[in-house]
């Protein structure tokens, strides 16, 4: 299980390469890639988060998909700072003996990421700045759990 | 005393990220109405509590959750990680 929170670029190659290094138990490994999409006009993104618990509350995401599927390795990477359109946010990887625990807890970390994890995005295009605010369905993805 | 932080807009309505508060308040609501009592600018900010969330050390937490022991209070909008 690793947690990263950094404002600095990631490599998910880089990444990877020792990812559940030396694990031979494992069949399956799936990553997710978040990505600045930019619409509408979007000059760049700042991420604000809360120093101390976006580390403990990824962590205590990440645990809690590790008691629900057999997972051999977990990686989340999350970045905060100024971002512009096209640059990585996030990443996630899971790896489990099969594909099926892989994909799912993959979601499952996505999801809760998503209205969990304690950061705030605030878009700024060439008209002005707003806080991005949560989607309701973002709330809903949780239920499925 | 306790921290109280504030998060993304709570925190530009309030004007800083964090102050040292002396409260005699039972819960988080006791708080958020003692700190609505002060300013405009804490009545913007804490309008509708519905639109907010609030940690204790760093943990998710109810408004109705006591303050006995806790040390950082966090104010912030739902949260838009991923």
């Amino acid at each position: 299980m690793t947690v990263r929170v950094q404002e600095a670029p990631f490599d998910p190659a880089v990444e990877l390469d020792g990812f559940a290094a030396g694990r031979t138990d494992t069949g399956a490994q799936v990553t997710f890639t978040g990505l600045v999409r930019g619409d509408g006009g979007l000059h760049h993104m700042e991420i604000e988060h809360y120093p101390g618990m976006t580390e403990k509350a990824i962590a205590a995401i990440e645990a809690d998909a590790v008691r629900r599927w057999d997972l051999t390795a977990s990686l989340v990477i999350h970045r905060y700072g100024r971002l512009a359109p096209g640059e990585r946010i996030m990443m996630v990887a899971t790896a489990a003996p099969h594909r099926k625990a892989a994909f799912e807890a993959a979601e499952f970390l996505m999801d809760y990421l998503k209205s969990r994890a304690p950061f705030w995005k605030r878009e700024a295009s060439e008209t002005g700045a707003a806080w991005v605010a949560a989607k309701d369905e973002d709330e809903a993805a949780l239920d499925r759990w | 005393m306790i921290d109280v932080l504030y998060f993304a807009w709570v925190r530009e309505r309030i004007g800083l990220p964090k102050e040292r508060v002396k409260t005699g308040a039972a819960t988080v609501s006791g708080l958020v109405d003692e700190l609505r009592a002060r300013e405009a600018r804490y009545e913007a900010a804490f309008a509708d509590t519905s639109a907010l969330r609030v940690a204790l050390d760093q943990e998710l937490a109810d408004f109705d959750a006591p303050l006995e022991g806790v040390r950082e209070v966090a104010f912030f909008p739902p949260m838009t990680g991923g």
